[in-house]
């Protein structure tokens, strides 16, 4: 257990000093939203149509931003070496990374989403509706990740890569993210159904993402 | 505590590393082991800890925690320091003193150790080579395991650290340690059993090298 604080911290550490990916992905997602009514023109009912599927989409890019750097950091300065050879399970290890990881890039966005809607003209509960599928949905797209980004860790430009693989998994997630969102914006679909398996999609994720990426990476190890 | 391995061999890339490796190396001993660049030293010493797969062979450890596998009761230092720039000095021994070990390791003794007291507080992204070796190297020290396998670890160092790190490896060795030092040369131990890669390549790959050198 203290193993696992201790690659906590160190790794929210590292994403909130210079250099670190925190506040980039926060940054990244504010840009796309805020440009998206310069391109689309004032008109206020289509934003309001779109913003959900707009704020969903900037959320899913921002949080792949600094997830390349994930495990390729650890592998590259031999820190890696060292925590195959800890007594914590390689699985814990990951998802000791990856909740780093959410909470140093998933938890600003959904902070910054009810500031960044207004631009897209949604209103309180629709707000409200859309923070909470962000709330449910980034953790499934930062575990998903991680398999990723333990795939492309011994690439040195593995980002590309990273993007190919995660976000064709990732379709689900932001299927059901944005018609739960939708559904609370314009209905007449209730919220509860599509809300139901978005929380499914990102318990599975949990579960499934830290085993695979320590699969990938036991395997990229030898 | 006995670490012995018999006949290990290792391929990479469709080549042997190593074949026929065996030495054994006892609490309180240490083994060097030495070759020309590319004999396999680094390779062997990430087959002990089970980094690289041996093709064959037997690793077994005797009178160690039969709950712990040889990784979990070894150091590793590579070539590469395990350091972030970012963090502090305290910051990145204390990070790797509580992953491996217990969490309330003092970290002043071993930085003081090495050297690095006085720096603590200072960026790692601030030192020297050498300083980044020695913070590796008070990592050995913050956490007590039985094993050090060390990769060149007098490279990078001046000679006041060499000597530092020979009077650890004695008081390690004296508190019934074994080290295992991949090596180009002398490292400071008195006495060593020594282990020459060369002697373990295979007579093609020998009279290959033969025929390119003039």
């Amino acid at each position: 257990m203290t193993a696992l604080a201790a690659i906590l911290i160190r790794d929210m550490r590292i994403a909130v000093r210079v250099g670190g990916g925190a506040l980039m992905g926060v940054l990244f997602f504010l840009v796309v939203v805020t440009m998206t009514p310069f391109a689309l023109g004032p008109d206020l009912a289509l934003l309001k149509r779109i913003g959900p599927a707009i704020l969903w989409l900037a959320a899913l890019l921002a949080s792949l931003l600094a997830l390349d750097r994930l495990f390729a950091s650890d592998h590259e300065d031999g820190s890696l070496d060292l925590i195959l050879m800890g007594h914590a399970p390689l699985e814990l290890v990951v998802f000791a990374k990856g909740l780093a990881h959410w909470l140093t890039t998933g938890l600003p966005l959904i902070l910054a989403a009810p500031l960044i809607g207004l631009f897209l003209n949604l209103d309180a509960p629709a707000e409200a509706a859309l923070v909470l599928t962000l709330f449910v949905g980034t953790p499934a797209l930062t575990f998903i990740g991680l398999i990723g980004a333990a795939i492309a860790v011994t690439l040195r430009r593995g980002g590309l890569l990273l993007a190919v693989i995660v976000l064709p998994l990732t379709v689900p997630v932001l299927i059901f993210g944005v018609a739960a969102a939708n559904a609370a914006v314009t209905g007449p679909v209730p919220f509860g159904t599509p809300f139901t398996i978005l929380c499914a999609l990102t318990l599975a994720s949990l579960v499934v993402g830290p085993f695979a990426a320590a699969a990938a990476l036991r395997q990229e190890m030898e | 505590m006995r670490l012995s391995a018999v006949d290990l061999a290792c391929h990479r890339g469709g080549r042997d590393v190593f074949a026929g490796v065996s030495f054994t190396v006892g609490a309180g001993e240490a083994l060097t082991i030495s070759g020309r660049n590319g004999a396999g030293k680094s390779s062997l010493l990430r087959a002990v800890i089970g980094l690289l797969r041996l093709a064959q062979g037997r690793l077994t450890l005797e009178g160690g925690d039969p709950e712990l596998t040889i990784a979990e009761q070894a150091h590793y230092l590579g070539h590469q320091d395990a350091l972030k720039p970012s963090l502090s000095v305290a910051e990145n021994l204390r990070f790797w003193a509580g992953f491996l070990g217990k969490p309330s390791s003092a970290i002043d003794e071993p930085l003081d150790a090495v050297g690095l007291a006085g720096l603590a507080a200072l960026p790692a992204a601030y030192l020297s080579a050498g300083q980044r070796r020695r913070l590796s190297i008070a990592r050995l020290v913050a956490v007590k395991r039985p094993i050090w396998l060390l990769d060149e670890p007098t490279s990078t160092l001046d000679a006041s650290a060499q000597q530092r790190l020979a009077g650890l490896m004695q008081a390690h060795l004296g508190a019934g340690g074994l080290i295992l030092a991949a090596t180009h040369g002398p490292i400071g131990l008195d006495k060593t059993q020594e282990l020459q890669l060369d002697q373990a390549r295979s007579p093609a790959e020998a009279a290959a090298e033969g025929q390119e050198l003039p």
